[in-house]
């Protein structure tokens, strides 16, 4: 099957290269490859360990609060009557902002909250607010958030869209507050797609290069900005495979995410049953 | 269901080319309905400001309100050149995406479906594989060319997949970053369509399997095509970390080039495609319920 095929070759063949380099170490004085440990050793401490640190800090916060408000936005899009209008507005924005977003956000949140940004004259000039910037973490999850939150939008609408208005009747019906309504029949049917999106969130910000290349430069620590800065070294030696651990290094956090992921919802799914 | 209890729900990751079918809202319940409200103000103030002061900082100048910035976008620099550049990748993703996904749906379901959750599992990794650490790994291997294969045509090769004009390579790494969406959009299409019906009756009647192909699947399927290949469009003409990691330039790659030097440039190109794309896309979505709405298959 050519597709098997094509999967091994262009995914797979990287990821396993990926692997196997990040063990090789350059002689700084011979220029001869060895088997080492090294480079492991290297970005699991010091100021890679920070920014292990700093993209995973910056990941979950973003992807929880963009969880909670792209739920609460999906809620509200699927409970307005005669919203189709809006419905189509919102869904599509998402999915331009969710897959197309980066580099173009960046830029917008430059004009608007940057240096030179509209809003940053209003709000250091009438209203003397000072002292947020863009290049900081803050900064980043603010401009973030507008990429995960469509996410969030477009990944979670057909889970709550399957909660049918018809439990909500018979709950009511039968005399259970709001309160046990979601404790027994909407929490339980949608804690499943709701964590799932929220992992995938996570991804999704863990791997953002774009934006804060486009936004920050390399200043702050994140991996990505150090993965990139590695590769385009010309300085030292070796530094392209540190480049390769690092990025070992958050396909490894990704995977244990993944296993986080599929416990917990193995665990949820045997308390539904 | 089984989309969504699997979490990642499939139409979600095809995107909002994937409008799906209105259910009718639940009666209001007026007295409790403050919050949505609340809700539409406060993210509608976050999504809507940042636009709205970009367009404002690309027509503010010193005597009053110009569209410079835009009347600039054709002639500037490398606009056209990089552009081009990013939709002929584009047009030749979409290409190979297509080619490589449609008929294994329909292997898949029709005759394979043991292998659905190996493809399914598949498609999802490059959802979650940072592109970066992928970007790397593709580098790894580029560098075998010079290092290891120099002279012989393995190298001649890798070497024309990095011609700087048309770089296939891109091609190559985008299809893999584009699976997820075309996949799971195919997957959604190929589901909603009884094809195993459809299949089996053009069978019957004596069509061959490249007729089933052409006459049966492909018009079945595309609305679903459609998406994907809008999805794979957008993917590519905003995708920047492969192209600048492995050193091209393309579209985006060009903005943040130039922003440094044209700032104000640059933010109106950012918002013209943000604005031309979101136009696209629901253009597509309403010609899509406007067939829905001809013949409800």
């Amino acid at each position: 099957m050519p597709f098997l095929l094509y999967v091994a070759v262009f995914l797979l063949l990287p990821v396993g290269v990926l692997a196997v380099e990040a063990f090789r170490a350059v002689d700084p004085v011979t220029f001869e490859e060895s088997w080492s440990t090294a480079n492991i050793g290297t970005v699991t401490g010091g100021a890679y360990a920070r920014s292990y640190v700093g993209s995973l800090q910056l990941s979950a916060i973003t992807a929880v609060l963009g969880a909670v408000l792209g739920l609460a936005l999906a809620f509200a899009v699927v409970n307005t009557r005669r919203g189709r209008l809006l419905r189509r507005l919102v869904l599509t924005a998402s999915g331009v902002l969710a897959n197309f977003g980066g580099v173009p956000l960046a830029f917008a949140f430059l004009a608007t909250i940057g240096n030179a940004g509209v809003v940053t004259a209003v709000l250091t000039g009438p209203l003397g607010l000072d002292g947020f910037r863009l290049a900081s973490m803050a900064g980043l999850a603010l401009v973030y958030l507008y990429f995960l939150v469509p996410l969030m939008v477009l990944t979670i609408i057909p889970a709550v869209e399957a909660l049918r208005p018809q439990w909500r009747e018979a709950s009511d019906v039968l005399g259970a507050s709001g309160w046990q309504y979601w404790r027994h029949v909407g929490g339980p049917v949608l804690a499943p797609p709701v964590l799932g999106a929220t992992m995938l969130l996570f991804a999704s910000a863990f791997a953002a290069y774009a934006t804060a290349r486009a936004l920050v430069g390399s200043s702050l620590p994140l991996v990505t900005l150090q993965i990139a800065d590695s590769l385009s070294s010309n300085v030292i030696v070796g530094a392209e495979n540190l480049g390769k651990a690092l990025a070992l290094g958050m396909v490894v956090l990704v995977g244990l995410v993944m296993v986080f992921y599929t416990w917990v919802q193995r665990r949820t799914s045997r308390w539904l049953s | 269901m089984s989309a969504t209890t699997t979490g990642l729900s499939t139409a979600a990751v095809a995107g909002a080319g994937g409008v799906q079918p209105e259910t009718r809202a639940r009666p209001a319940r007026r007295a409790r309905g403050w919050w949505r409200w609340a809700v539409f103000a406060v993210l509608g103030l976050y999504f809507l400001v940042p636009l709205a002061a970009s367009v404002w900082f690309t027509v503010r100048s010193r005597d009053g309100v110009t569209a410079d910035a835009y009347a600039s976008i054709p002639s500037a620099e490398g606009f056209a050149e990089n552009f081009g550049r990013s939709l002929a990748l584009g047009a030749l993703t979409v290409v190979i995406a297509l080619l490589l996904t449609v008929p294994t749906v329909v292997l898949v379901e029709l005759r394979l479906p043991r292998l659905r959750p190996l493809v399914e599992l598949l498609t999802l990794v490059p959802l979650l594989l940072p592109p970066i650490a992928l970007v790397v790994g593709v580098r790894s291997v580029l560098a075998w060319a010079p290092e290891h294969f120099f002279g012989t045509p393995l190298a001649e090769a890798f070497f024309a997949l990095q011609e700087p004009a048309l770089p296939w390579i891109l091609v190559l790494v985008y299809v893999v970053l584009a699976l997820p969406f075309v996949y799971r959009a195919l997957d959604a299409g190929v589901r909603g369509a009884q094809l195993r019906t459809l299949t089996e009756a053009a069978r019957v009647l004596g069509a061959s399997w490249p007729r089933v192909m052409l006459s049966v699947v492909l018009p079945v399927l595309r609305t679903s095509v459609l998406n994907a290949a809008f999805l794979t469009l957008a993917l590519v003409l905003g995708e920047f970390t492969v192209a600048n990691i492995l050193g091209f330039e393309t579209f985006p790659t060009w903005i943040v080039r130039i922003a440094g030097s044209q700032p104000r440039l640059s933010v109106a190109v950012s918002v013209l495609s943000l604005l031309l794309t979101w136009a696209l896309l629901l253009l597509i979505s309403a010609l899509d319920r406007r067939r829905r709405e001809e013949d409800p298959a």
